[in-house]
Formats: C-alpha cells, structure tokens, sequence
C-alpha cells in the first residue's frame, strides 16, 4: 500500500542562510499514529510546512500518498493540500471567519463544494469533533478547548489523507485535553503529531520519532523511545516527575 | 420606521448622541457668511448659512438615524453580505470580513498588555509616559502583523482559492424588496414634482 507520507532525504536553508532540515528521511503508512518529538528550534515546524508545500522543497522529495509535493505543479499543489490537513498550534489562527460554520465550509469550498454537499460536511466533521451545537457562533465566544476541537474538524472536512497536529495539547485545561485524546482516537486517520507533551505522545502514537537539530535521531516505538532515559536528556527532551512507562 | 423595526426610542436617542459635534457646528453656520442676512431679536443672521446648516442638520440626522436603525437591526455579517451582494469588491468584503473576526482578538490582546503594564506599576499621566504607549501599540502592530502572517499560511494551508465561502444563501422576498423600494420612489415623485412645480 502507498505510505500517507513520505520524506526523501529533505534538507532546507532559510534565506538567511540558517540551515534548518538537514536530510530527513521518514515513512509513515496508512493508520500509523506518529508523534514528531524534539525540543524547541529542532526544526519540527519547517518540517510540517514542507508537507503541504508551504515551504518548497529545495532539496530532496515529500510524497503524499504517492503524489509529489511540488511548488512549481499547481494543481498537484490544489490535492496536496486538501489531503495534508495541518491543524496550526493558534486556533484564532486557523479560525478566520465570523462563524464557525463557515469556518469549516472555507476549506471543503475551496475544493469546489457547493450547497448540500458542503452543508453535509461540514455537518459531518463538527459532529466528529462535537461541535455540531455551536455552528453559529462566532469562533471568538468559545472556550480554548472548543476552539481546537473545532480547527481539527476544519482540516477533517478536507478528507485529508493524513492529520498533521502542531502541538495539539497545548493551553488546553486537563478535560479539554482528554476530550480532544479521545476524539483523536476515534478519527481513524493517518496522524502525525507534533509535540512536546510525552505523555500525550504516548498516549495516542505507538510510533515516535525525534527531531534534533535538523536530523531525525531517533524512529522507534513511542514506548522504547519514553524509556530511554539517556536518548530523552540528550535531545533536551523529560518525561515529567513521577511519570513512569 | 422606528416603530417597524421594534427598536425602542431610548436606545435610538443615546445612540444618535454622536450626532451632537456635528449639530453644534450647523448652528454656528448661519453667524458667518456673505449675502442677504435676516434679523432675528438680537442676532443677525445669514440666509446662505441658515439653509446650508439646517440641511446639514437635517440630512445628518437622516443618515445617523438610518445608520442606526441599519447597525440595531443586521448583524455585522449580514451587512457585509449584503456589501458583497451590492457588488462591492470581494477583496475589500473579505478585509473587512477579518477585521470582524479579528477586532476582539487584538483588543483582547491590548487588555492583556494593559493588564501587564499596569501589574508592573505603569501608570500613564503624561507625556512622558507615551514612550510606553508607543512601544505597546508598535508590539501589538507588530503582533497583528505576524499573526496576519500565520493566517495567510493557514488559508493556503487550505487551499485558499479568492473567494470566501457563502453557506448560506438569502433570497430576500419580492415584498420586502417592495417594501424597500418604498422611499425612494417617494423621494423621486416628491423631486419631481418640485421639478415641475419650479419650472
């Protein structure tokens, strides 16, 4: 089967000439649940917007279920990203319009859904997310917690082929964050998540890799990965006090 | 029309308060000027600037109170809407459109550095203090700026195409549009007949 994702030998320079990626390689298969782990600054940012070709590849290749990201072919670029939903860390980032409904249409619209066929989706992914009751309200009166819950229901109603979370847990109140948990685990789509929060991490992905420094130094299961005490402190990585795997 | 829209007059009276600067300065009008001039008790006054002030006087009044009967009965959106509806360029919709989403985001954000400035025992009195200001509403510019930026990648992220989505479409009823074209037939038959009276 094609892998959701996969990263060929990546490198990126930013114009200033601060080198951030340095050969990446990963694969990640349809289903799997990846954590992307790394300490600030290691890169895992310019890695996600790779993804979707916000950032062109300068050197080596993205695949998204097989398909090249590539700046220079629109309307490759138009699928890509439509198939890499990114849900950005800031929800008043990613929730730009005046209600949540029509938070949720922007995506599905710019793919051409029209009428009914939108309104079902945009039906569909809030009630994934429980959050069909508030379709009309205005982004800015909801809680932190529904406010995320409502930026992953606007990449679901893209049908992405694979979930790209930055930093999902953070600012989130410890209920909100096992709401969100057990959405997630329910969607049953490719997940690739960025975090810092290791429980979380562990949690939700059997997977993780590390991200230092521009390199992938480290792809193992999330359980091993936790367990090995001297890899976590070299990468500026801590499980926190009295968590134990 | 008041009446119609069941807005109650205390609330069109505090709201049309804004109009008293204006209305000041149309009284003033009539005392300076060139021309003809009428006695009235002590005041001499000027007949250009008489009618020029009371039209001011009334055509503001007009304009604030339909603004006004406008702004209480349509939500924001609804008139932006109606603006993209109007033909009004779908760019300037859209800006205004985020200013809608975003004008509680940053003034939320200026409370918070507000609140910040003062925890720390800022406290503005004088000139000397709007260094301060000044650094706070450049960080809050600047803040705005970037997070102008992260929405911009957010958009694209989804596939941004130049257009906004319009989920729901209102066909207003052909007797509201009836009803609306009520005034300003009355205001063509009423010019013409001054028309054709002055003739």
């Amino acid at each position: 089967m094609t892998p959701s994702l996969e990263i060929k030998n990546l490198a990126f320079e930013y114009p200033d000439g601060n080198q951030a990626l340095f050969g990446i390689d990963l694969v990640i298969q349809k289903g799997e649940r990846v954590a992307l782990l790394g300490p600030n600054g290691a890169g895992k940012t310019t890695l996600v917007l790779h993804l979707n070709g916000i950032h062109e590849t300068q050197h080596g290749e993205v695949f998204i279920a097989g398909i090249k990201v590539d700046g220079e072919n629109k309307e490759t670029l138009k699928q890509i990203r439509s198939q890499v939903g990114i849900v950005f860390q800031d929800p008043d980032d990613q929730l730009f319009m005046p209600t949540v409904e029509e938070d949720v249409a922007f995506g599905p619209y710019n793919m051409g859904l029209r009428e009914k066929e939108l309104a079902a989706v945009v039906d569909e992914s809030l009630n994934a997310v429980g959050m069909l009751e508030f379709k009309d309200r205005p982004p800015h009166h909801l809680s932190f917690g529904q406010r995320r819950r409502v930026a992953v229901a606007t990449v679901l109603a893209m049908k992405p082929e694979i979930l790209i979370l930055d930093e999902p847990s953070s600012n989130l109140d410890p209920a909100s964050r096992r709401e969100l948990a057990e959405i997630l685990e329910k969607l049953n789509i490719t997940v690739f998540m960025v975090t810092h929060d290791l429980p979380y991490a562990y949690e939700l992905c059997e997977r993780s890799v590390i991200l230092s420094k521009g390199k992938i130094v480290a792809d193992d299961s999330t359980k091993n990965i936790l367990g090995n005490e001297q890899l976590l402190k070299s990468n500026r990585l801590e499980l926190p006090k009295g968590f134990k795997i | 029309m008041t009446f119609l829209a069941k807005i109650s007059i205390l609330v069109l009276l505090k709201r049309s308060t804004i109009e008293i600067p204006f209305i000041l300065f149309a009284f003033l009008m009539p005392f300076f000027g060139t021309g003809e001039t009428i006695k009235w008790g002590v005041f001499t006054l000027y007949e250009a600037g008489l009618v020029a002030g009371l039209t001011l006087i009334l055509k503001g009044t007009i304009g604030v109170m339909l603004a006004i009967l406008l702004s209480t009965t349509t939500t924001a959106r609804e008139i932006l809407n109606g603006l993209e509806k109007l033909k009004l360029p779908k760019l300037l919709v859209q800006i205004a459109t985020f200013m809608l989403r975003y004008v509680n985001v940053v003034s939320d954000e200026m409370f918070r550095m507000k609140i910040a400035r003062t925890s720390r025992g800022f406290d503005a009195k004088g000139i000397k203090d709007w260094k301060v200001l000044g650094h706070s509403a450049g960080s809050l510019f600047i803040r705005s700026y970037e997070r102008g930026e992260r929405v911009h990648l957010a958009m694209l992220s989804r596939g941004y195409i130049g257009t906004l989505p319009k989920v729901h479409h209102i066909h207003p009823e052909r007797k509201y549009l009836a009803f609306s074209m009520l005034l300003p037939t009355l205001a063509l038959i009423f010019t013409l007949i001054d028309r054709y009276i002055n003739s």
